[in-house]
């Protein structure tokens, strides 16, 4: 894991990188993120986006099935009863990429996200929040797969 | 083009639940086919939402997505009569755009 | 009263005195898990695009769907999916939704029916009839299933489904009945429905078409009798042929009173 150095380093590139129009498309599309998505696990995706080290939140809520039937379409939620989102992040730990999807708030909606999602195995799936204060929030829940839903 | 997506908008007060079930094939790139080669991966990445015109949501998403996606957002200050769009585009640069009226 | 629950629970727990009854079983899970996944269904997809076909100008006859004659009359499509498969006396035989939809993709649009019936699941207009009892199927969401027996042929068709069901063949001697001709029977985490009585709402014939998550395809009662036919290791009747038909019947029968929930979703 990080340094508390290395994550207050992070915090101010966080800020950094907030105050630029990187993660805020408001009405033009920002450049997608391949890095983040092509990111192998957890804390690559997050350090593509910018963000520093997580950490566990009870105001951050991930929903989700204890147990998929299949891992085609696993149904995941993620939200929060925080204000001051910046964005929410849907992340399968075991995945060959991690992140998910990623949903860039406005004003006009809640902090609150649901998809269907593939996943090659049982994993531990997190819900994470990219707050407007550098924050980075999150919540996990384990959700085992009986048939993975990479390979068909 | 793609087939339409399925837009329901439904308003109970100030919040108006959004779902949506969008066409693609959403192909990780993680299967093979008969003859053994990768299947290219071709997956929705970009999606935006507005609300009478205006840009409510911007999301990008990855090949782990599924089939025929599902998504639900909660709009603010929608009412019923007023239009939800939402659009895609995937990375092959296919684009498609669908509307719907809130009820 | 949430209060009065929990209390009498600990009482239960305490006296059974194991922690297993607090845990959640594998198959409530799994019922969960179904749970929620019917909302937000992508055969809705599919729904949309039958709707749009059934009202489409097609073929050489530059013609519609609507006229189609479903067994409730030309052109009444509410109500029809829980009466088949039913006789019909313009073609002389028992039909089901798909083999009647090609009869008249056929006569009213000048399709090519046999063509049809020999294009592969998934390509071609396979995906259109797919699609339009997919839309059809919806039309009759939440009736109860009333097939008629009341002609000689249909009565006759249950009794060849009801061998059909039963008859052991192929590689593996399976029938239709070595997985679904008793209760309590399951593969995997897969509960498997007794045909041979009525299963209940949902279940079973009244439960296809479905959208299958697995593959996220789109499948009608012919697709799934395919591919049961597959599992069994036995060559495919045949789309819309007498056998398939005839099974459909047996199923269908069986199954009179039960609520159709088509088109689902599936594991």
């Amino acid at each position: 894991m990080q340094t508390r150095r290395q994550a207050l380093k992070k915090s101010a590139v966080v800020a950094g990188l907030l105050a630029s129009t990187g993660l805020f498309p408001q009405f033009a599309f920002a450049a997608y993120n391949t890095a983040a998505f092509e990111a192998k696990n957890i804390q690559d995706a997050l350090k593509a986006l910018g963000a520093g080290a997580p950490v566990e939140s009870k105001d951050i809520t991930v929903t989700g099935p204890d147990i998929a039937e299949n891992g085609a379409v696993v149904p995941l939620g993620v939200s929060t009863t925080l204000a001051g989102v910046k964005s929410m992040l849907i992340m399968v730990e075991k995945n060959p990429a991690s992140l998910t999807a990623l949903f860039h708030m406005t004003d006009s909606v809640e902090p609150s996200f649901s998809t269907r999602a593939k996943m090659g195995q049982s994993s531990d799936v997190y819900a994470i929040a990219l707050m407007g204060d550098g924050k980075v929030l999150f919540a996990k829940k384990e959700v085992k797969v009986t048939l993975g839903g990479c390979g068909g | 083009m793609a087939d339409p997506m399925r837009i329901r908008a439904q308003a109970a007060g100030d919040k108006t639940t959004v779902r949506v079930l969008m066409a693609h094939e959403m192909e990780g790139g993680q299967r093979k086919d008969a003859a053994g080669k990768i299947v290219p991966a071709w997956y929705i990445q970009e999606v935006t939402a507005t609300h009478n015109g205006k840009t409510v949501l911007t999301a990008e998403w990855g090949p782990a997505v599924s089939k025929n996606p599902f998504l639900q957002f909660v709009v603010k200050g929608a009412k019923a009569g007023d239009k939800i769009a939402v659009n895609w585009k995937d990375n092959k640069g296919d684009t498609r755009s669908d509307e719907a009226t809130v009820s | 009263m949430r209060m009065t629950k929990t209390l009498s629970l600990i009482a239960m727990l305490s006296l059974a005195g194991t922690a297993a009854w607090a845990q959640k079983s594998a198959v409530q899970s799994i019922e969960e898990y179904r749970l929620m996944l019917q909302d937000g269904n992508p055969a809705d997809l599919f729904e949309a695009k039958g709707e749009a076909l059934w009202k489409q100008k097609r073929g050489p006859k530059n013609a519609s769907l609507e006229q189609c004659d479903l067994g409730k009359g030309p052109g009444v499509f509410k109500g029809a999916f829980v009466e088949l498969p039913r006789f019909f006396a313009d073609t002389n035989r028992v039909q089901d939704m798909e083999s009647r939809l090609l009869t008249c993709m056929e006569t009213l649009q000048g399709l090519n029916a046999a063509e049809i019936a020999k294009t592969p699941f998934g390509r071609g207009e396979q995906n259109n009839v797919t699609a339009l009892a997919t839309w059809l199927a919806a039309e009759s969401k939440d009736k109860k299933f009333n097939l008629s027996q009341s002609h000689a042929q249909e009565k006759v068709f249950y009794e060849v489904g009801k061998r059909l069901f039963f008859q052991r063949g192929g590689a593996h001697d399976f029938s239709c009945a070595s997985c679904h001709g008793q209760d309590n029977t399951r593969i995997r985490l897969q509960d498997l429905p007794n045909l041979t009585k009525n299963p209940g709402d949902g279940v079973g014939f009244a439960a296809w078409p479905a959208y299958r998550v697995s593959n996220g395809q789109m499948w009608g009662m012919q697709q799934r009798l395919n591919d049961c036919y597959r599992q069994q290791r036995f060559p495919y009747p045949g789309f819309g042929s007498d056998a398939t038909i005839a099974l459909g019947v047996y199923l269908g029968v069986n199954s009179k009173g039960s609520v159709s929930i088509a088109p689902a979703i599936k594991r």
